[in-house]
């Protein structure tokens, strides 16, 4: 059975997904994979080398595993101030 | 010590009233606007973007980091998100601490870490009709990774 994930998107991101947050099932065993799974289906135009991933509200190396129920955020490059 | 993200107007005088402690002999604060050009682009509004809890913990991490460094008495942060206009603040940051050195040197420290680090995005919409999204080029100067400090 797919684990089911819920999603988040940011800026450019949230633009090109056309919505900001949804809940997707999947198969990707780590966020990285999770990446380019959406990457691929939605078009996104930023690589993962450019991208930061939060799990649960904390900054999480690509290769953390996904989990049953996580809140996954992808996160563009940031441009505060 | 506080950094917030917030979609109302910041106050400085209310927010300074925090900051009392007299044992500080300096009291620097930093207030960030948004201008009117960038890059030699016309500007006319900004949309602020943020993930709140992930930018309010990484911008405590990043007081704490200054506090430690620099040995300052407090620090406090406001980020705006929402549509800013031309002159409206984006940013305010306050540090106290004994003598002005630090003071000095941690503000310079805050701002710099919270546009390198906290989860904040910047959409620029240009008097040609044109937006973009700060940083996040994927062709022309600014597609190799983000833009330097400044």
């Amino acid at each position: 059975m797919k684990k089911s994930v819920c999603v988040s998107y940011y800026a450019v991101l949230r633009e090109q997904r056309g919505l900001g947050t949804e809940v997707v099932p999947t198969d990707s065993a780590t966020a990285a994979e999770l990446y380019e799974e959406l990457r691929v289906r939605h078009g996104f135009t930023l690589p993962a080398l450019r991208v930061r991933v939060a799990v649960n509200d904390d900054f999480q190396p690509w290769e953390v595993a996904v989990r049953d129920g996580d809140r996954i955020a992808f996160l563009p490059p940031v441009a505060g101030g | 010590m506080e950094f917030r993200i917030t979609g109302e107007k910041i106050d400085p005088g209310a927010l300074l009233g925090a900051l009392g402690d007299t044992r500080a002999g300096a009291c620097v604060t930093f207030e960030g606007r948004v201008r009117r050009q960038n890059e030699g682009r016309g500007v006319l509004s900004l949309d602020y973007e943020a993930f709140a809890p992930l930018a309010e913990k990484e911008g405590m991490r990043i007081l704490e980091e200054a506090r430690l460094k620099f040995g300052i008495l407090d620090a406090v942060c406001v980020h705006r998100t929402g549509s800013l206009q031309l002159g409206d603040m984006a940013v305010w940051i306050a540090v106290t601490a004994e003598h002005r050195g630090a003071a000095f040197e941690a503000c310079r420290y805050a701002i710099d870490e919270t546009k390198a680090r906290v989860p904040i995005w910047k959409k620029e919409y240009y008097a040609d009709g044109s937006t973009e999204w700060i940083n996040c080029a994927t062709r022309g100067p600014g597609a190799s990774g983000p833009a330097p400090a400044v």
